[in-house]
């Protein structure tokens, strides 16, 4: 593939994707080598429509935002989803699950109808998505997004973990979050690694940000947070903090 | 003179977020000034509503990729307030460090590059990395030590994760502070004239517009993490009032609310602490603003830039400061004898219902977050007021002002004077478009 002209796009999300594009600081001068970014609106002014690579963060939460995620689908021969917003949804849909009329007017009063939002969803559940960097945000020194990109200028297939965190939060020998002497439930069980369980070794839980790992084993998990105290529901809220889209059959 | 100006930019580049400049002059009037907010709406405080309390720095810390660590600060800060917790010592350092470097981070962004390509007319610092590579090099390295002080203490950047209620989960090593501080040393000696020099030679548009400029106040420090509300023009608040001075009201050009004082719009952010706190600055950050030509009061919004550089040298002696001081102390791990509530910790602590602000500088000026907790430890409502929010007023009043005197020039250079004027406020947009809870008068 000669240099691929790349576009940057933003839906409903935080921005931090972006920046921690541009926080890989050395890597990034190598990627800025490689390809030619021609569309980065937090970055830059200037504004090409000719990319050939979309990479998509943030979350769907408007009419419009649809209509303008299909547009870059057409243009792009490759679309990647970047961050748990634009690969599973992520903290936007947290309200999926409250009256949405509710929620609104309690924004915005009487003037609720001029404003555009509807039930937040992933990338996917609108359009096609060929590679996910996943996270929230991406692993810090970019290696997945890095290992993603590397692979397509290579015609490879890039190498994306398909086991859970407890495997690398073991192998970096800390004690489970479930045994500690004041425990803290984790989601590490069900949730895909390759962020080196990053949370766990700063003494928090993880909480899902890089999506289920295939076929997890929810009913053992749910027999986990039982045990350590969680109701059904408080479980699903736990769930639900990044990843309430899986309840609608991602 | 008579002339119709019609500007119309849409999603203006270089800002965090989605916005808008529309400007409409008939006949040599000036007949609309708006500057639209079009990102989509988040509605942050309905998320909260129902979860359970420690939960709320990780929820809040999503609202924006710059200023996570000043969205888990305050929102840790409303929590203690609320729950009557007084954090250690050791803990105040600590977050009061990784909040300067999240400062620094957020402001050497923005002034190398969001809105230095302007002065060099490239419209990204993608051309600057070939033709003044050590300049994006600098940039680069000053940014990456303030992420990697931010993750040797939280965890990483953005996205805290040992940033709990009462304290930290996880303690960095004495090694690894001792690193970070010769490194500070060497960019305080190193990478801070360069910066100074570059910025001391561009050509900040001149316009004057005084307004009312509000920022926290404290007795002992150049405030970030605590103090009195502070306003040059209605004087103190205390943070749990911070109502009076802060109303935020709908309009429909708008998804983000635009919050004003009492009186009129006010400007916050680091040219409204450097006005209101300039005497506090430490020694290398008082004499970059010798150099700057920066002395308080300073009444030109595009001087904002400048007070970001200015401050970020201060943000770098407070971190030395602050790290010699926990190097000194000895770090030890509290999490032992103190009760630091994770966001799932199994079973949450007993608690009575109440309620809390926090009220903190963040690097775009004063955040406010507001919870209100039930006896089962949920929260029951939030309330969280960005400093774009309340910086948007005044923007578009700067607009107004600055339209009328600018009429005769060509419309290309009116558009970018405008586009300057927005950026020079660095607007958080996505972060002003978290969605708040208000009664409606």
């Amino acid at each position: 593939m000669s240099k691929p002209k790349v576009g940057f796009f933003s839906f409903t999300s935080c921005e931090g994707c972006q920046l921690v594009v541009l926080s890989m600081a050395d890597k990034l001068f190598d990627l800025l080598g490689a390809v030619e970014v021609v569309n980065f609106r937090e970055a830059s002014s200037y504004k090409g429509e000719d990319y050939d690579v979309a990479i998509v963060e943030g979350a769907l939460s408007t009419v419009h935002e649809i209509e303008e995620i299909r547009a870059i689908r057409q243009q792009a021969k490759i679309l990647i989803a970047l961050g748990a917003c634009a690969h599973i949804g992520g903290i936007n849909c947290i309200r999926n699950f409250d009256n949405q009329f509710e929620i609104k007017k309690s924004v915005y009063g009487d003037k609720v109808a001029n404003f555009d939002s509807i039930l937040a969803q992933p990338i996917d559940a609108v359009v096609k998505v060929d590679y996910y960097s996943r996270g929230c945000p991406p692993n810090r020194d970019g290696e997945e997004f890095v290992e993603i990109v590397t692979a397509i200028l290579q015609g490879k297939k890039p190498y994306i973990p398909n086991f859970p965190v407890c495997v690398q939060c073991k192998m970096k020998g800390n004690v489970c979050t479930f045994h500690k002497e004041r425990p803290i439930t984790c989601l590490g069980p069900v949730t895909r690694a390759g962020c080196s369980a990053h949370c766990p070794s700063y003494g928090n839980a993880c909480i899902g940000c890089r999506g289920l790992v295939e076929e997890p084993n929810l009913n053992a998990h749910q027999e986990t947070l039982s045990g350590a105290g969680l109701t059904v529901e408080e479980s699903l809220k736990f769930y639900r903090m990044l990843n309430g889209m899986m309840e609608v059959g991602k | 003179m008579s002339k119709d100006i019609n500007i119309n930019v849409h999603h203006v580049a270089r800002v965090e977020g989605h916005g808008n400049i529309v400007i409409d002059v008939q006949s040599g009037e000036l007949k609309k000034v708006e500057l639209q907010i079009v990102e989509s709406p988040r509605f942050f405080e309905a998320m909260l509503r129902g979860r359970r309390f420690p939960e709320a720095p990780q929820i809040t810390s999503r609202i924006c990729g710059i200023c996570a660590v000043g969205h888990t600060t305050a929102s840790l800060r409303a929590l203690e307030d609320a729950l009557g917790i007084e954090p250690s010592e050791q803990t105040l350092l600590l977050r009061k460090a990784v909040l300067e470097a999240e400062i620094m981070q957020s402001h050497v962004l923005h002034y190398y590059f969001l809105v230095a390509p302007d002065f060099f007319s490239v419209p990204s610092v993608i051309p600057l990395a070939a033709s003044h590579p050590d300049v994006v090099k600098r940039a680069l390295r000053m940014k990456k030590l303030a992420d990697d002080i931010v993750t040797i203490i939280a965890g990483r950047h953005p996205h805290p994760i040992s940033m709990v209620v009462d304290g930290f989960t996880h303690i960095p090593t004495e090694a690894q502070l001792r690193d970070a501080l010769k490194q500070l040393k060497t960019m305080l000696s190193d990478d801070v004239p360069p910066t100074l020099d570059l910025f001391a030679s561009l050509k900040f548009p001149a316009f004057e517009r005084k307004t009312d400029y509000v920022a926290l106040k404290h007795p002992d420090e150049y405030a970030y993490y605590d103090g009195i509300i502070h306003s040059t023009e209605t004087g103190e608040t205390r943070h749990r009032d911070y109502k009076n001075k802060v109303k935020e009201e709908v309009v429909l050009h708008s998804t983000a609310k635009q919050a004003k004082g009492p009186f009129r719009p006010y400007m916050v952010g680091a040219l409204s602490r450097f006005n209101i706190n300039s005497d506090q600055l430490m020694p290398a950050a008082k004499a970059a603003a010798q150099k700057l030509g920066l002395a308080a009061p300073n009444y030109n919004p595009y001087l904002i830039s400048a007070a970001q550089v200015v401050e970020s040298v201060h943000n770098i002696e407070r971190m030395i400061y602050l790290i010699e001081e926990l190097l000194r102390r000895g770090l030890k791990d509290e999490t032992v004898e103190r009760q630091t509530i994770a966001g799932w910790s199994a079973k949450l602590p007993p608690v009575k219902k109440c309620w809390g602000v926090g009220a903190v500088e963040v690097p775009r000026g004063v955040l406010f977050h507001e919870y209100r907790i039930d006896d089962d430890g949920l929260l029951s409502w939030a309330n969280c007021v960005i400093p774009t929010g309340q910086n948007l007023a005044n923007i578009e009043d700067d607009m107004r002002a600055l339209v009328p005197t600018i009429l005769d020039r060509p419309q290309e250079e009116i558009t970018l004077l405008l586009e300057m004027l927005v950026r020079a406020y660095d607007p958080c947009i996505s972060c002003s478009v978290h969605m708040l809870k208000v009664d409606f008068v």
